[in-house]
């Protein structure tokens, strides 16, 4: 190996993928872990636009499901102390269960609101997605200071699933497994709802009726599609995802709720979403590129490539860590930018669609 | 009403039998007591001008709109039709002038939406709707791949997928609505053998239309309709296209408006080796040269997408050609901007007035001067002067015939024709060198049409030189001096335009002068071209 990491700056590029190959098992779990949030909220994202809808409000859609979610766990637990775990069921309380579902019904709910005003009164939304982001951050914000002063109970945090250690064990995909299966329900179900979603796109009639109503709603109207209530289904469809986004950060990766902590994932959720084609599948593997990004760059801070591999080392420690916390921001800026080549929208995504006047 | 006509069929009860419908909109009435009766494998023309009525009456078919009074019969039974959803379940199916295809689905999931075969409730069972499809296909002899994407194909392929479209559906009824308006003359005959072979098999076909001779050439039997009202019932064997042009405008008129003799001059509009890009950055102009001499009218025939709307475009500087020269008059003015191009003398009616022609909430009088508002007198520094855009307007209005209440109503509120005569006015009505027409007469009724022609012509006439693009194949016809044919981003041929033979030219607007014309991948279609804008 010497002779090729010997190599004037292809060697450089050698050491650095022996690098990522010593990392990667390391880093994957927590790669998966973060890339939940924006894969989640670029399914959301899918379902919204696929049908025809520009949806910019996941970002504030995820911070009030993480709020809410997170203050009806807390209330339970403060109403009901001494919840004990269900067994072998990600650790769940009763409180988490409600926290979640309350995330999710508060992530449908505001969803609603979008798809009222996009669908039905036809508002501009871009401004509709903006208004709910302004509303949650302020809204959240302000509620989240006048509760702290009671300082509520926590209601802690769903657990990983532990897959058979067996697997786990296996060389060389063992660590896939630990990846992507040690893992709590939210990280769980966003991986089984990337893979459904996809198939339900391109082999369903939902996802025929879906794609038609987002490219050429009238074309879709004439043949007996109900373009309005498919869009509102799917929208609020959406919201759940959001939802389940929002309740990863309070009751799965976190167990508290701090102002604005969703921090631009919502964003970086459209990113991907552009990113992965407008596919859910696609969306997840963005996600999976933009998060393992930011770990890679976490991984050098803590672990700097060392021994045969001193050279990138000796380079990678002259870069400020603030390059690599600022990566996956950077890859989102190169990604918009169409340097993946051009990844064309729905033909109808943001136009409100008007039904012939029927008189 | 009393059939005119009896014959051998007219014991069968009709397929589609429309009684009295009458359809009131404030103001007009649409439709008034219409009726109308087609027999099973029937092709039934519905001629009328624009605003006549047909779309009303079929939109009142298909359950878009409620008669207040009069009935339909199917088969001789009394129906209400509720919706487009109820009417495809009764076998009546429409094919729309703007075709409602889907470009980034295959032809299969076009066909299938809305109508599809499911597998375990859920998902799409592809193998026995593609089946199905081919099977049609073959009865009705057109071998058509089910996973073609609809957006590569010809629009006349695209045409065929919507007929696919309602046979799927067991359209027993079957309503088309313009059918040719975008097609060449090979594609519209090859559509004329689907139809009758369609008639054959015992479907009842409701042709729409305002062109006489397509009327002539396919229909069993012809219903004219003028002002919302039943004006005529005509076999084409008893009547010809002067007697159909009279029932349907109400007064006689010239179909085709005399031409006369042009004199060419000095060389205008020299345009060489232009190529130009779309908005895609693909180049679609390759090469073009051509020339434009004072007093002749140049005609641009080719199938909508073939690169016309650029090529426009870099002449009127509305967008900057990637190489090649444009000379107006011996001066270079590629690259100038519109309105640099405008005081050198180029007057512009655009394809789309209402995205690029007009601004339909201004007034008529505002439209009049969007050319001119800076200069004397309308503008004196920076006041503008109303009295002055008033004045322009009278005039203009009683020069141009437009029908209007007053030069300060807004545009939108004008019928389509009366619109292109605002915009017609505000180019026409001063010396220009060169005179640029886009598709001129869109949509607009034969009157209309016969008005902007002689004004054409007497503006060739006074000297100006005119650049005319069309898809009409009828129009460049019927007005060119010469025409240049263009086909994927070329000109293939220059013919003369008294002497071009209508096939000759359509044949080379589908091939650019090959021999064997391709189903697919032909010209840009128009839904994915317009999309690109």
């Amino acid at each position: 190996m010497d002779v090729l990491y010997g190599i004037p700056l292809i060697g450089l590029l050698f050491q650095l993928i022996a690098y990522l190959v010593q990392v990667l098992p390391l880093i994957a779990p927590i790669i998966v872990v973060l890339a939940t949030p924006i894969a989640l909220g670029a399914m959301c994202g899918f379902m919204n636009e696929r049908s025809g809808v520009v949806n910019i409000g996941i970002e504030g859609m995820m911070l009030s499901a993480a709020f809410t979610g997170w203050v009806a766990a807390a209330t339970m637990t403060a109403l009901f102390p001494g919840q004990t775990p269900i067994a072998g069921f990600f650790g769940a309380t009763p409180a988490l269960v409600v926290g979640l579902l309350v995330a999710i019904a508060t992530g449908m709910l505001v969803s609603v609101a979008h798809a009222w005003l996009s669908i039905s009164v036809r508002a501009d939304q871009i401004i509709s997605g903006t208004i709910i982001n302004i509303v949650a951050v302020g809204a959240t914000g302000y509620l989240n200071i006048l509760i702290s002063g009671t300082a509520p109970p926590t209601a802690g945090s769903f657990r990983a699933w532990v897959p058979p250690k067996e697997l786990m064990d296996l060389p060389y995909v063992g660590w896939l497994f630990d990846a992507f299966l040690n893992q709590g329900p939210i990280v769980l179900t966003m991986l089984v709802m990337a893979v459904v979603l996809q198939v339900l796109l391109f082999r369903s009639r939902w996802g025929l009726r879906t794609r038609a109503v987002g490219e050429h709603p009238k074309a879709a109207e004439t043949v007996g599609v109900d373009v309005i209530r498919l869009r509102y289904r799917n929208v609020i469809l959406g919201g759940i995802f959001a939802g389940l986004a929002g309740a990863w950060f309070t009751l799965e990766y976190g167990n508290s709720f701090q102002g604005g902590m969703t921090n631009g994932r919502g964003f970086i959720a459209l990113a991907a979403l552009i990113f992965g084609r407008w596919t859910p599948i696609g969306g997840l593997g963005a996600a999976l590129l933009f998060t393992s990004s930011e770990a890679i760059g976490t991984a050098i801070r803590f672990q700097p490539p060392s021994g045969e591999l001193a050279q990138l080392g000796d380079l990678l420690s002259g870069v400020p860590s603030q390059v690599f916390s600022a990566l996956p921001y950077l890859v989102t800026i190169i990604v918009l930018a169409g340097v993946v080549g051009r990844s064309l929208p729905p033909a109808a995504v943001g136009k409100p669609y008007q039904r012939e006047s029927v008189s | 009403m009393t059939e005119p006509q009896t014959s051998a069929t007219a014991v069968v009860a009709p397929s589609l039998e429309m009684r009295g419908i009458t359809k009131r909109y404030p103001g007009v009435v649409a439709n008034d007591h219409i009726d109308l009766t087609v027999r099973p494998g029937e092709i039934h023309a519905l001629l009328g001008e624009n605003g006549a009525g047909k779309s009303t009456l079929m939109n009142i078919l298909y359950g878009l709109a409620k008669p207040d009074e009069g009935e339909i019969l199917l088969d001789g039974q009394q129906v209400d039709i509720s919706g487009p959803t109820d009417a495809i379940r009764r076998g009546i199916n429409m094919v729309h002038q703007h075709f409602m295809l889907i470009p980034v689905l295959t032809v299969a999931e076009n066909i299938l939406l809305g109508e599809e075969e499911l597998r375990g409730r859920i998902f799409l069972d592809r193998r026995e709707s593609r089946r199905r499809i081919r099977e049609l296909g073959e009865r009705f002899g057109f071998d058509i791949d089910p996973d073609e994407k609809v957006g590569r194909l010809s629009v006349g392929w695209q045409q065929r997928v919507e007929i696919l479209k309602a046979l799927y559906r067991d359209a027993r009824i079957l309503v088309l609505d313009e059918p040719t308006a975008v097609l060449t003359p090979q594609e519209t005959e090859e559509i004329f053998a689907v139809l009758r072979r369609l008639a054959q098999d015992g479907h009842s076909i409701v042709f729409i239309s305002h062109k006489l001779y397509e009327v002539m050439a396919i229909a069993d039997r012809i219903t004219v309709i003028r002002r919302g009202k039943v004006v005529g019932e005509r076999l084409p064997s008893a009547t010809d296209e002067d007697d159909l042009a009279e029932l349907m405008v109400g007064r006689e008129v010239q179909l085709t408006v005399d031409r006369g003799i042009s004199h060419p001059g000095d060389v205008v509009l020299d345009v060489r080796g232009l190529e130009v890009r779309n908005d895609r950055g693909r180049t679609v102009v390759h090469g073009v040269d051509l020339q434009v001499r004072a007093g002749e009218i140049l005609g641009i025939a080719g199938v909508a997408g073939n690169g016309q709307d650029e090529l426009v475009e870099a002449i009127t500087g509305l967008r900057r050609p990637a190489t090649g020269s444009v000379t107006l008059a011996g001066e270079d003015v590629a690259g100038s901007s519109p309105r640099e191009l405008h005081d050198r003398g180029i007057a512009f009616v655009p394809a789309d007035r209402h995205r690029y022609g007009c601004i339909l909430s201004w007034s008529i009088a505002d439209n009049l001067v969007l050319n001119d508002y800076h200069n004397e007198p309308y503008s004196r520094g920076v006041v503008m002067d109303e009295q002055a855009m008033r004045e322009r307007a009278l005039e203009a209005i009683a020069q141009f015939d437009i029908r209007t209440p007053g030069p300060n109503v807004p545009m939108g509120t004008l019928s389509g024709g009366n619109q292109q005569k605002v915009v017609v006015a505000r180019e026409l009505d001063r010396d220009v060198r060169l005179l640029v027409l886009d598709q001129p007469t869109r949509g607009l009724d034969v009157g209309s049409v016969e008005s902007i022609h002689r004004l054409t012509i007497a503006k060739r006439d006074s000297g100006t030189a005119v650049l005319l693009v069309s898809a009409e194949l009828d129009e460049v016809l019927e007005l060119s001096d010469r025409i240049a044919v263009m086909y994927r981003g070329r000109i293939v041929a220059v013919v003369d335009g008294r002497t071009a033979q209508r096939d000759e030219v359509g044949l080379l607007m589908a091939t650019g002068g090959a021999t064997t014309p391709t189903p697919t991948g032909g010209a840009t279609p128009t839904p994915a071209g317009d999309a690109a804008r």
